[in-house]
């Protein structure tokens, strides 16, 4: 880099100013302003804004509910139900939060989907799709320690049972345990990490988050045709047309919000969460929050210990080398007429996951979660790999201006891309 | 990547108003959801403040009841309320006559002695300094009680009479007396 004063093209003299010494504006701008985005996105592609904005939220809501929470296995539980009944708007803040918990997993799943639907995680963008992995994980984290503190008897067997897994390790596994537990249970050490690494991960969250976006300003974003952009007609600046956009889509999604904030903002969680932990007594039917359930029924449908645990971390790892078991180099599921029939089953047996993992664990919900589990690795191990040389994908549009212009119908042969005229 | 088709000033470049005039439609979109937006934002930002304010168990204790009975003449008492020490003296005549005797030409915050009690022996203030906010001493007998024979604040030396007013030092205003009531002959309910 140069040294000396930025060459800025901002004319307010103060923004100037700044901008000089530190081209925080220009980056911006560059980033955000003129970011050449193509022109074809769907409402798919607002689902990373939705999830930036949740995670403002969660750190939002998080902060102030830790101005009033007590991390100690004797007041957690009423400092809590004060929250709810004394603090002023604390129910408010606490639903928020509890909630936004829930839509932050909805819509990273649906980012998730999105990339795996128009094999976003293809080269050029591997990198950025395992950041993405690496989130996804540091959310689940921070997702299950804050469970665990307002110390509910959900809390308190979720815990338990969790830090439990670990202990399917030979030989490291009961140390591993006794040194996450802090002691020999479940108990006030536990709560007290606990707490502090739940404040903690958001950060480092939002440190990967940022990242996950300088990644992906490098490769530029994918599209719903999954081909690269060719030139100029085949983008459009970021501001406006997307972060208008990406408004749009943030009014429904606060919409969404709010009517399970006010009017359901307890339909996503367990009723046995408001009874106190009880060290003594474990709760008739333990499950986990919904979005952990399709990973906690890959853990119950291996009848080994240390099988269901490495198979449930498996069912996660393997999302890290998905960009090479898809050998297929076309990106869209668009124009991939089997893989695409092969990722909606994908699909329906995450929700079967989903489901099981809800149901207590007897036949046939067991049986039901060994065919989705299978199928679920089989799509990543197994067909993914061999379509990639077995499929004939749909031939490809010549360029993103072209269907979008001429409103998808076929390409007279010859055509060529032509610049469009300025808008 | 190549560059955008178009710069991002574009879409604001041509007016849209049907006369031409300098006013258009954009612009009043514009207006409208940076209203909006601004009236969303208020809203949403003001239970995050409120909530800082005090909680409603707060301020349900903020009543406390002192037992004056066994508090002799020439003693005191510290009790807490809302966080904050009260003190509750039982003041001998002498004490009183002092008080009452001062010209209120004297006095940095002028206020009679009768009207900062409600019987005349017992003193109730907030032992709150009105400078910074230290506790002055004087309670214990053993306590440096200032020039004025009531209360002393060792942190910038302010120096109150035996009527909780500021005599000599930096703070500005006479020892707060807080709301109370007498319940009984011998008991009072601050707050
Ligand atoms: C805290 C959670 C996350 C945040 C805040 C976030 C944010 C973003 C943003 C702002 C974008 C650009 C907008 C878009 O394309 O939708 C993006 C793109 C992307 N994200 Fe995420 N993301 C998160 C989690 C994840 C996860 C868990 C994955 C995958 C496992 C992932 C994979 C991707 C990929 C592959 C892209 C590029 C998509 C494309 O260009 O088609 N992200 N992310
Ligand atoms: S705080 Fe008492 S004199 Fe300054």
């Amino acid at each position: 880099m140069a040294i000396g004063l930025h060459d800025s093209t901002f004319t307010n003299p103060v923004i100037r100013w700044i901008d000089q010494r530190m081209p925080v504006f220009t980056m911006m701008q560059k980033e955000y302003g003129t970011f050449p985005t193509p022109r074809n996105f769907n409402y798919f592609w607002n689902f990373g804004a939705l999830a930036m904005v949740t995670l403002m939220i969660m750190i939002a809501t998080g902060i102030f509910l830790a101005m009033n929470y007590t991390p100690h296995t004797a007041y957690a539980f009423d400092s809590v139900e004060r929250i709810m009944r004394d603090v002023n708007y604390g129910w408010l803040i606490r639903y928020v939060h509890m909630n936004g918990a829930s839509m932050f997993f909805i819509v990273v799943y649906i980012h998730i989907w999105r990339g795996l639907y128009y094999g976003s995680y293809k080269a050029p963008r591997e990198l950025l799709w395992i950041l993405g992995v690496v989130i996804f994980l540091l959310m689940m984290a921070t997702a299950f320690m804050g469970y665990v503190l307002p110390w509910g008897q959900m809390s308190f067997w979720g815990a338990t049972v969790i830090t439990n897994l670990f202990s399917a390790f030979p030989i490291v596994g009961e140390h591993i345990v006794t040194w996450l537990w802090g002691g020999f249970s479940v108990d006030n050490p536990t709560l007290n990490r606990f707490f502090s690494l739940h404040y903690l991960m958001p950060f480092v969250i939002a440190g990967v988050v940022f990242l996950h976006v300088a990644a992906l300003h490098i490769t530029g974003s994918n599209n719903p045709l999954g081909i690269d952009p060719k030139g100029p007609q085949d983008t459009l600046p970021f501001h406006p047309y997307y972060t208008v956009k990406d408004s749009v889509g943030l009014v429904v999604y606060f919409i969404v919000f709010a009517a399970l904030v006010f009017f359901a903002p307890n339909y996503l969680g367990h009723p046995d969460n408001y009874i106190p932990a009880n060290p003594l007594v474990t709760p008739a039917h333990i499950v986990p929050e919904w979005y952990f359930l399709p990973f906690y029924a890959i853990l119950r449908a291996v009848p080994d210990k240390l099988g269901g645990v490495l198979l449930m971390f498996g069912s996660i790892a393997v999302l890290f080398i998905l960009p090479w078991l898809d050998t297929s180099p076309v990106r869209s599921m668009r124009f991939r007429p089997i893989a695409k029939w092969a990722l909606f089953a994908w699909l329906i047996a995450f929700f079967a996951l989903m489901w099981a993992g809800g149901k207590p664990a007897e036949q046939p919900y067991v049986l039901i979660s060994q065919i989705a589990t299978a199928y679920y690795f089989a799509y990543f191990l197994i067909i993914l790999p061999l379509l990639g040389r077995l499929e004939r994908p749909l031939s490809l549009p010549e360029s993103i201006a072209l269907p979008v212009l001429r409103g998808g119908g076929p390409l007279p042969a010859g055509a060529v891309a032509k610049p469009m005229e300025k808008a | 990547m190549a560059e955008t088709m178009a710069p991002a000033t574009a879409p604001h470049g041509a007016p849209h108003g049907a006369d031409g005039s300098g006013e258009t439609r954009r612009d009043f979109l514009k207006l409208t959801t940076g209203a909006f937006a601004a009236v969303g934002v208020g809203v949403v930002v003001w239970p995050f403040i409120h909530s800082m304010n005090p909680a409603r168990d707060v301020l349900a204790l903020s009543s406390t009841e002192v037992d004056l009975a066994p508090i002799a003449a020439g003693q005191a008492v510290t009790v807490m309320w809302r966080g904050k020490p009260v003190f509750v003296r039982n003041r001998p005549p002498e004490e009183v006559q002092a008080a009452r005797a001062t010209p209120l030409s004297e006095l940095k915050d002028p206020q009679p002695d009768q009207a900062r009690v409600q019987r005349d022996q017992w003193l109730v203030v907030l032992g709150v300094c009105t400078h910074l906010g230290c506790v002055p001493l004087g309670q214990k007998s053993s306590d440096p009680k200032g020039d004025y024979n009531g209360w002393f604040c060792p942190c910038h030396g302010s120096h109150y009479d035996t009527s909780g007013r500021i005599r000599r030092g930096p703070a500005p205003l006479n020892l707060a007396v807080p709301e109370y009531t007498f319940t009984s002959p011998t008991q009072i309910r601050i707050g």
